[in-house]
């Protein structure tokens, strides 16, 4: 697997436990709406994200993240920009 | 043409749902007459007034009256300027004198609001490169704070120590750091650990913000707020409060030992383009702050009052926010916006006022009856609240 191919089987791992309405994940899902999730669910969602790639992402990058896939990116760039 | 309002329609929804159901509108009371700190006229009825901020009941102390007037008399009715300019009486020095007193601190800032004193000294303190670390129940004046800088913003789970510092552990080393923490968080009248935080952020090169809006006067020694009563009132970089609480008027402040504080003067925004508070505030101010010095007595009486409160609403059987008292405000978890509204009413037709709190200012969604107490609640007034809880509670199916 590549790396990036890696991040996304991680980030569909993490979203599971969040993932009340069963929704069927791909790169296009998003997470407000299709995932319909509140302040604090994202808040524990990118806390257990951050634990797991041990990266920040503050709420000005959380504004710029839209869906799963961009979320792979994002992380792809970060842990790049850390490593 | 697109009607901008159209965002807004869900709201208008809700709200003329809840109307419809025949219940008073909860966010549009009036006070006809207000007689003391806690008491009030409102459609045409004698009402204990429990959701108000006025802990210390300032603000018919003669004193602070007499101080607001004599400066009405001496000064004229405001300023028309900002601070920088001709906006800088005699009394905004005093004020802020009293302040550095109060606090025994080097440096006090005035604003016209407690809202801008967050938003003033956030958003110029952290800039672009700069991270700030806030807790995720921050007060909206915080978050508008983050929301006006360029600072990069990292919320951590509310009171959540560990999960502060591992914030802190992986910003960027190099990279200025800031922690907004409140003393008491005004939603549900919890505390934080300031002790544990403020160490953590100390130890990872954070400065550290703390809001005392809801703790001035009441808690701590002195009452200088949650840092003082924590021992680590030394280590806080900067305290913002607020006149509109237990001071009694209106007004912000922030006080601090930075040698530099001052030069915010010059570059704080919300501090230069706003006209400065009339001189008959900061007279009442700068009294009311002198005389929270000398409050023990009140200050205990106070405490009586939270505790008796709350062990009484407990004793009913209502779900409240904390397991023990922790400040003077007791929130009462409603099941939901229905019931809270309901319930409100009947205390309200039963002669006591309370704040309704919903989402987005209640976490995780809820609806609060919030209860602020006054350090003039009689013991009377106490059992009279309690007495009208038990009424309303049973007549809306609270409690049994």
């Amino acid at each position: 697997m590549s790396d990036r191919a890696e991040t996304y089987a991680k980030i569909v791992e993490l979203i599971e436990p969040f993932n009340k309405k069963g929704v069927a994940i791909t790169e296009a899902t998003r997470f407000a709406q299709d995932l319909e999730w509140d302040s604090l669910t994202v808040l524990d969602f990118v806390a257990n994200v951050e634990d797991e790639f041990d990266v920040i992402i503050s709420m000005n990058m959380q504004a710029e993240i839209e869906t799963v896939g961009q979320l792979v990116d994002a992380l792809q760039r970060l842990t790049a920009a850390r490593d | 043409m697109t009607d901008l309002f159209s965002k807004f329609d869900p709201l208008i929804e809700q709200r003329e749902a809840l109307l419809e159901t025949g219940v008073t509108d909860p966010f549009n009371l009036v006070m006809e007459k207000v007689e003391s700190p806690t008491v009030a006229i409102c459609n045409g009825k004698r009402t204990i007034l429990l959701g108000t901020y006025n802990y210390m009941g300032m603000t018919f102390d003669p004193d602070v009256v007499a101080a607001g007037k004599q400066a009405l008399d001496e000064f004229g009715s405001g300023t028309t300027g900002s601070r920088v300019l001709n906006g800088t009486y005699a009394g905004h020095r005093a004020v802020e004198q009293a302040l550095k007193d109060f606090y025994a601190m080097d440096h006090a800032m005035v604003f016209s609001t407690g809202y801008q004193a967050n938003l003033g000294v956030i958003s110029t303190i952290a800039g672009k490169e700069d991270y700030i670390v806030l807790d995720i129940d921050s007060h909206a004046s915080i978050y508008d704070g983050c929301a006006m800088g360029n600072a990069q913003i990292v919320p951590f789970r509310h009171n959540d120590i560990e999960a502060l510092e591992k914030r802190l552990k992986r910003i960027p080393e190099g990279a200025g750091k800031l922690v907004v923490l409140e003393g008491v968080y005004s939603m549900m009248g919890d505390v934080a650990p300031l002790k544990e935080m403020v160490a953590v952020s100390r130890a990872n090169g954070a400065m550290v913000l703390v809001d005392e809006a809801h703790s001035m006067g009441f808690i701590g020694e002195h009452g200088r707020g949650v840092a003082e009563a924590q021992g680590v009132i030394d280590e806080v970089d900067f305290i913002i409060g607020t006149f509109s609480k237990s001071v009694g008027t209106v007004g912000g402040f922030c006080v601090s030992n930075h040698p530099k504080l001052e030069i915010l003067r010059l570059v704080c925004r919300p501090y230069v383009f706003t006209a400065s508070l009339p001189p008959s505030v900061v007279a009442t101010a700068a009294t009311s702050i002198r005389k929270l010095m000398d409050s023990a007595d009140k200050r205990a009486h106070l405490w009586e009052n939270s505790k008796r409160l709350h062990a009484g609403l407990r004793q009913l059987g209502f779900t409240l926010g904390t397991d023990e008292p922790q400040s003077a405000i007791i929130a009462v978890i409603m099941p939901d916006l229905e019931k809270g509204a309901a319930m409100w009413e009947a205390l309200l037709n039963e002669g006591l006022y309370v704040n309704l709190a919903r989402p987005p200012a209640t976490p995780a969604g809820m609806t609060l009856l919030r209860c602020s107490l006054c350090a003039l609640h009689t013991d009377d007034q106490v059992g009279e609240i309690l007495g009208m809880f038990a009424a309303a509670g049973r007549a809306t199916g609270c409690i049994s």
